[in-house]
């Protein structure tokens, strides 16, 4: 018998039967209770327990967010995808079990206050190679100092107003250079590693050898007063007091952007090392965001009445410590609503702000440090009580964290302070990313790896996993385009034909009863979902109403 | 006051000599580790970069066929070994290991029109133009000895084509129609035949071994139950198909080679769709062969090139060709999934690489990881449109490139019609046609 292709719309395939079977999540056998020689039963069966917040540590699929209807091949494989996640997520949080040191800490005994504990007190109670880590240098000649830490934490640059600068490996005190630029030094900064450095001297940008031989002077970027790395794009930002932020790409050597932030002077300027966005802080109270794919910030956020004179940002990119000539110092939320999530009022403005790897926030008030914790890792500095107080013998002029050891840097201007912070440092590197204890070749292959995945500026953004998002604009674009070129919509649903039967039931009235009874299903299921949307509308509509009312509520829709 | 500080012993950090490895330890905490997505971005351009800079299939060719080559046959127990036949009637084995002829036999007069080796590989039967099977022996004659077949069967009628059983001492041949021969006896067993052309190619499948498929000139591609001795179904499509051949993983899948420059992958069980069609050649598609994996096939047709497809999409992976290859007529996957053979109309069997940038020889496990980290990175960012770009892009000849073109214009013409026609007709007067079901004219059982 011949069996001509059926005429009529095409309906959407229905589920191929040479697809491979959906893959279920792999289910856990619960094996028995293993027997010893001895006869002894292990009294704690299975595996051992998860902390579930260690293991939320370690997921990045986003379970709020809607995505657009897909298929149920897509649907399927996203569920696949899901399961496959929550095991892997609890595989990584036992894995955590390997990590070798613990965080520091210092309490207090009853009652006692963590702020009254002097420096002196701890490096007595401390071991003595920690106890070596505390050390002040006293350099009154050469003017007020500003430092880094490289990335590794291992060595430390300072540069002091009148033009000294140096370099040395502040563990073992060993000197690496130390030379007088015959300048202005206004900030000082180590390139990706520490084999560079950049200064920003009085008229141009120099770029330095750790050896103080001059590499680079830079004369495009004029006048900077301030200089931040962003160290996965190869990216130097310069404020400069032409108001230009300048991105300049350390790899190659070329000026990337050069953005006007017509905001007059820029000396206040920190990186989210979350996203590489650079906040610049105005003297009209707000921070501004900035981008170098962007002409215009990202975003601006009014945090204080006078001017900002303090930004920085923690280094999971959620919270932003600001500090303004209102004597204020707020802490903002990055990451969700930028609302103020706390605030404090200062007797002395803090001029500098810095973050520690931990959460930690150190502020530098004349010549007074002050540094507030917060709970645990993830939440933000509560400023009810310092947890650390320091005077030193100088106006603090410069704040850096040490990245892998529990040590303030402060530049004053009697030379360098490094204070004892317990709990401040993250304790676990990754020995891959950086790792202060890396020999020679170690270095040379991780710069190599480092420069081969570096990440093109214009990837820079305020969510920096924007691209495994599914791009839903292209995704519509791309149906429009296909129902325009084929004519109709292949994924439309297609009218329902009732399926011919024998012994009579294909008679015209049967058939329209048929198709009379799914028009009816159909129906209700709009019905039904209107009606669930009816509510959410309400709610909406609710809340305007809450507020006080206003002379303008009668524009409200 | 209790106060305890963050202190390490290098001891635990570095190493004691310069002969011990250096310590790394790991954490994943994903705070230590951010721009995950534009770092492994960043990597799978760089992968997809490599992949292409990597790209150099071509292997060698095997020279020495004095008449453009008609069919070749892989050897079931040996992957070195593969056997040709020319339009001269000549027969050669060539061992691929040393790209060098190993035994050349004058097997007929006039075109070799099919050659297939038994299963256990000891002896292979050929087919020519002067209406004899003959079967041969696999080692190469004795010292002193001739050349000669194991046996010679007269037919009355041409064949053009020839298979084996998979796993009996039984093989098929067709020409006027199919005949199953046993190979003891000089007569067919049982002949079969549903419609009056001749019939260009037969295939048994190789995980149902009773089934056989075959292709007509009549522009249907029938199949043949061994055991009934019957014709089961036939599907008739626009144009004639050249060749079939069996997926080795699924046992009810077979594509075939068409002369409308498709191919056509069927489900045996429901014929009236096929399961895909592949576009991408633009000329008669004259040979097909499936990987061992049954994931992927390779193609030969008339336009001298050569293309990879899996079987669930449509379009093809790679395409292969060279200034001197003309048309391909025959094209074979080695048993082992690493290479493609292909024999064309200028005498000369060509060696490929089925992964155009893969590296041959035995990997260290380090090479191995990074490959698969590399493959699965390009996996996970395909679909963005730089990654995309760059592995898509390939270099095609002028001719392909230019008939492409062209194709394309004439298939546009015909959709805006047909569009055209929906649009300005009756809403349910005009039907709308799948692609897929498009070709097929009828399935009969």
């Amino acid at each position: 018998m011949e069996t001509a292709p059926k005429p009529g719309r095409d309906v959407p395939p229905k589920k191929n039967r040479l697809q491979a079977k959906k893959k279920k999540p792999r289910e856990r056998r619960n094996l028995e209770p293993q027997r010893s020689v001895s006869g002894a039963q292990d009294p704690f069966p299975g595996p051992a327990p998860v902390p579930v917040e260690v293991a939320r540590k370690f997921r990045r699929i986003d379970k709020s967010k809607k995505l657009p209807h897909s298929k149920s091949k897509t649907r399927s494989r996203l569920e696949v995808a899901e399961a496959e996640e929550e095991e892997i997520s609890i595989k990584a949080a036992r894995s955590e079990l390997l990590l070798a040191e613990e965080p520091g800490f210092l309490e207090g005994e009853d009652g006692e206050d963590t702020a009254k504990i002097r420096q002196a007190d701890i490096v007595e109670a401390v071991d003595i190679a920690s106890a070596a880590k505390h050390f002040d240098l006293n350099l009154r000649q050469f003017g007020p100092y500003r430092l880094n830490y490289s990335p590794t934490g291992r060595h430390l640059a300072f540069g002091g107003r009148r033009g000294h600068v140096a370099t040395l490996d502040w563990v073992t005190k060993r000197l690496m250079c130390e030379i007088n630029v015959m300048e202005a030094v206004r900030d000082i900064r180590f390139l990706h590693s520490e084999a560079l450095l950049a200064v920003a001297q009085n008229r141009w940008l120099h770029i330095y050898d750790n050896q103080g031989i001059e590499l680079h002077c830079i004369r495009r970027c004029d006048r900077v007063t301030r200089l931040e790395f962003l160290p996965f794009h190869f990216l130097l930002a310069t404020a400069s007091e032409t108001g230009f932020l300048t991105y300049l790409d350390v790899s190659v050597g070329k000026i990337m952007a050069a953005l006007n932030a017509r905001a007059g002077r820029l000396d206040v300027m920190t990186k989210n090392p979350y996203n590489a966005v650079i906040h610049l802080g105005h003297s009209n109270g707000t921070v501004s965001l900035w981008s170098p794919a962007m002409k215009e910030p990202l975003a601006k956020i009014l945090c204080h009445r006078g001017g900002v004179r303090a930004v920085a940002v923690d280094s999971t990119g959620t919270y932003m410590a600001t500090s303004g000539l209102d004597h204020q110092l707020k802490i903002f939320d990055l990451r969700g609503t930028f609302q103020p999530l706390g605030a404090r009022t200062l007797p002395q403005g803090a001029g500098h702000l810095a973050f520690s790897q931990r959460g930690l926030l150190a502020a530098g008030m004349g010549d007074v440090v002050n540094i507030w914790a917060g709970q645990g890792k993830a939440s933000p500095p509560s400023l009810e009580q310092p947890y650390l107080t320091h005077r030193l013998s100088g106006h603090v002029h410069g704040l850096h964290f040490c990245p892998f050891e529990d040590v303030l840097g402060v530049g004053h201007n009697g030379g360098i302070t490094s204070m004892l912070v317990p709990g401040a440092a993250e304790p676990n590197f990754d020995g891959l990313e950086s790792n202060p204890y890396r020999s020679q070749k170690q270095r040379q292959e991780w710069e190599v790896k480092a420069l081969l995945e570096k990440v093109p500026a214009e990837l820079i953004c305020l969510d920096p996993r924007a691209l495994a998002e599914v791009d839903v604009i292209s995704l519509e674009q791309e149906k429009k385009e296909r129902i325009e070129r084929l004519g109709y919509d292949p994924e439309a649903k297609a009218p329902f034909q009732p399926k011919p039967k024998q012994k009579g039931r294909s008679s015209t009235a049967s058939l329209v009863k048929r198709k009379r009874k799914v028009m009816d299903e159909e129906h209700r299921d709009k019905v039904r979902q209107s009606l669930e949307q009816q509510p959410q509308k309400q709610e909406k509509k609710a809340k305007p109403l809450r507020a006080r009312p206003s002379a303008l509520d009668r524009f409200v829709r | 006051m209790k106060v305890k500080m963050l202190s390490r012993n290098p001891d635990n950090y570095v190493r004691e000599t310069k002969l011990d490895l250096q310590r790394v330890p790991r954490n994943y905490d994903p705070t230590l580790h951010p721009f995950e997505v534009p770092r492994e971005y960043v990597r799978a351009l760089n992968a997809t970069k490599l992949e292409r800079v990597f790209a150099k299939p071509f292997l060698g060719s095997l020279d020495g066929h004095r008449d453009g080559v008609n069919c070749l046959a892989k050897h079931p127990k040996s992957l070195a070994t593969v056997l040709s036949g020319a339009c001269d009637g000549e027969v050669r084995i060539w061992n691929l290991t040393k790209r060098k002829c190993i035994r050349t036999i004058q097997a007929h007069e006039g075109f070799v029109r099919g050659i297939c080796t038994r299963f256990c590989g000891t002896s292979f039967f050929t087919v020519g133009d002067d209406k004899t099977v003959k079967q041969w022996k696999m080692d190469g004659p004795g010292y002193g000895e001739e050349e000669e077949p194991l046996h010679t069967i007269l037919g009355k009628t041409v064949y053009t084509g020839i298979d084996h059983h998979w796993k009996e001492a039984v093989f098929a041949t067709c020409g006027q129609q199919v005949d199953i021969w046993d190979e003891q006896r000089t007569s067919p067993v049982c002949s079969m035949t549903w419609g009056f052309d001749s019939i260009s190619s037969v295939k048994f499948n190789p995980i149902e071994t009773f089934l056989l498929g075959s292709c007509a000139s009549d522009r249907n591609i029938v199949l043949y139950d061994m055991r009934q001795a019957t014709p089961l179904k036939k599907v008739i499509l626009d144009m004639r198909t050249n060749t079939i051949c069996w997926n080795p993983m699924e046992a009810f899948i077979f594509t075939a080679a068409n002369e409308d420059y498709n191919l056509y992958t069927f489900d045996m069980r429901a014929l009236d769709t096929p399961v895909m069609v592949h576009m991408d050649h633009v000329s008669a598609v004259l040979d097909v062969d499936y990987s061992p994996t049954g994931k992927e096939f390779v193609s030969a047709s008339f336009d001298k090139s050569v293309r990879i497809f899996p079987v669930d999409k449509s379009r093809s992976r790679e395409v292969y060709h060279t200034k001197r290859m003309q048309h391909v007529i025959c094209v074979k996957w080695t048993s082992d999934s690493k290479y493609i053979m292909c024999g064309s109309d200028e005498m000369n069997i060509r060696l490929w690489k089925a992964n155009a940038s893969e590296k041959l020889g035995v990997l260290t496990s380090r090479e191995k990881a990074a490959k698969d980290y590399n493959q699965k990175l390009k996996e996970k960012f395909q679909h963005h449109p730089h990654i995309k770009g760059i592995a898509c892009h390939c270099h095609l000849p002028k001719s392909i490139y230019s008939q492409i073109q062209e194709q394309r214009i004439m298939k546009e013409a015909r959709r805006r019609k047909e569009v055209n026609r929906l649009k300005h007709s009756k809403p349910g007067s005009v039907s709308v046609v799948s692609e897929k079901k498009k070709h097929i004219v009828a399935v009969v059982k």
